[in-house]
């Protein structure tokens, strides 16, 4: 029987298919206008405001003048410290998890609470460092506080990307290895630390990019101080507001709307900067 | 002269049996075979001899092999040691990420040689043996993994060859390989016979009667038989041997 090829699908199901196609599209535009229009209104608000004297000068209440040099300077201490605790950490687990554990049920219990901490809101871990590091272990209210509170925060992100990273090198480069004889850090340490590398980098970058961005869980923990304490070892144990902390006390103590834009322009090319870092990264070293 | 003698050797995976008491001896100095079809326990066998089957999970091994007169499932043995005497090359080449010079000096490196003159000494002797040094010597510094399929194989010989092993194992070093890859490679495989120990698993017959001195015919698991190459292939003694080389299963 000859088949006829030229009257497909009816109309109703034809129109049907192109309506879905539109509404498709609209969603990705809707997505795509708000993201550019909340960059671009941030930018229009905050940039204006942003002058040499504000991003080097600390805030004085005398002269009324701000500054938030104190707080980018936090913002540093703050990176540091979580990251110089929680990178060993958790690349040690992570290795611990993938390389060394026998038991198959407890690795999936921890890859479990691991998995569920990512997604615990923040202001829970600030609660929960306020009790343990700025009470319990009278750590008052300090920066040192505060960066303990986010290596437990950025700790299971750092876990997941760096498990991802190690399950990545092949079977065959730790055969290669084991078969010559290397014991298995040997193996660990030259073959399968330096191939996974990119993906460790970029997970190190993504908990910064949460430590950057976090305010909540600071603001119970670090505190809000603006002085501008140069000593890293005496700004340990000094209370200072990281720059979203700032974005917040200004902008919801005083009103200072103008400020908080600034700043948080200021956040948003960090942020795009730590992005753009990220992908970097992870192109260039996975040639080794 | 044996240099490894497997006795009532017995290997499951899980409740699985994969090795049912073999028995080998593996004379010193030449070739020997392994072959069989898929799945027959050649392939496990040979990871036994230098205990490359440690890393599997839920392996259970009974029964003994001796390496030197060592059986090397004693508790003093060092995994570390025996795979230094016992060294292997893989189905597929798998070169580490990283340049020719390292790839070979991985092996010395992690056996405590630092010093460079000896490293230069030992990378060239190796790449030598392994036939590979007039093609890469002017490139050495490049990725392993530009190299071509059986170069790197080669290369992963040579690898091999650096900590200067007693014994070679090869899990059909040449399946991944094109013909005229395969076949510089078998030319490699006969020479090495005059200073170390070669075992081979090989799918290829073709392969294990043009190269190999001993060759041993497992099926599910069971030595079938072994002995003098020439013997296996011309007259067998097993009903099951001269089936599987005569084409008849596999």
């Amino acid at each position: 029987m000859k088949q006829d090829i030229t009257k497909g699908l009816s109309g109703k199901r034809r129109a049907y298919s192109g309506v879905m196609r539109g509404l498709a599209y609209l969603c990705a535009g809707i997505t795509v206008a708000l993201i550019v229009f909340v960059i671009a209104y941030i930018f229009y608000r905050g940039l204006g405001h942003i002058s040499w004297e504000f991003l080097t000068t600390t805030r004085s209440v005398l002269n009324d003048t701000i500054g938030i040099l104190p707080n980018i300077i936090n913002t540093l201490y703050i990176i540091f410290t979580t990251l110089i605790i929680a990178l060993p950490l958790g690349i040690g687990a992570a290795i611990y998890l993938n390389e060394y554990a026998e038991n198959r049920a407890f690795v999936r219990i921890i890859e479990f609470a691991t998995e569920t901490l990512t997604g615990i809101p923040s202001i829970i871990y600030g609660l929960f460092g306020y009790l343990l590091f700025r009470q319990g272990l009278g750590l008052g209210t300090s920066i040192l506080a505060g960066s303990l509170t986010l290596v437990i925060m950025v700790l299971p992100t750092v876990v997941r990307t760096t498990q991802e990273a190690l399950r990545t090198v092949p079977l065959a480069y730790r055969e290669g290895a084991l078969g010559l004889g290397a014991t298995k850090w040997y193996m660990i340490r030259t073959i399968i630390l330096p191939s996974s590398l990119d993906g460790i980098i970029g997970g190190a970058i993504l908990a910064v990019g949460r430590v950057v961005g976090e305010s909540a869980a600071l603001i119970f923990t670090a505190g809000t101080g603006y002085a501008l304490v140069t000593n890293y070892v005496q700004a340990l144990g000094t209370s200072g507001g990281s720059l979203s902390v700032a974005l917040y006390v200004y902008v919801y103590e005083q009103g200072k709307f103008d400020v908080g834009f600034a700043i948080a322009a200021i956040l948003v090319i960090i942020v795009l900067l730590i992005n753009f870092a990220a992908k970097f990264a992870q192109k260039r070293l996975k040639r080794i | 002269m044996d240099i490894i003698t497997a006795k009532n050797l017995h290997l499951h995976y899980g409740t699985f049996p994969a090795l049912k008491g073999i028995d080998m001896n593996i004379p010193e100095r030449e070739i020997t075979a392994l072959i069989g079809p898929s799945g027959c326990g050649k392939s496990t066998f040979l990871k036994t001899l230098n205990r490359m089957n440690d890393t599997v999970r839920g392996v259970k091994i009974t029964g003994e092999v001796k390496f030197h007169d060592q059986n090397i499932f004693a508790s003093d043995v060092d995994v570390t040691l025996l795979r230094k005497n016992v060294g292997m090359v893989f189905q597929k080449p798998n070169p580490f990420p990283m340049s020719i010079y390292d790839n070979v000096a991985y092996g010395p490196k992690l056996h405590g040689s630092h010093k460079k003159n000896e490293l230069n000494e030992i990378v060239e002797r190796s790449l030598r043996g392994a036939a590979l040094w007039e093609e890469v010597k002017d490139r050495l510094k490049k990725s392993a993994l530009g190299l071509s399929g059986g170069q790197q194989q080669r290369l992963c010989i040579a690898r091999a060859l650096s900590v200067s092993p007693d014994v070679l194992l090869m899990d059909e070093p040449t399946s991944a390989l094109d013909p005229a890859s395969t076949m510089k490679i078998e030319e490699l495989m006969s020479e090495l016979k005059n200073d170390y120990t070669v075992v081979t698993v090989t799918h290829n017959m073709q392969q294990a009667a043009r190269i190999s001195d001993k060759t041993a015919f497992f099926l599910v698991g069971e030595l079938v038989e072994m002995g003098e190459t020439s013997d296996i292939f011309s007259m067998p003694k097993d009903k099951r041997t001269e089936d599987y080389i005569t084409g008849r299963f596999g």
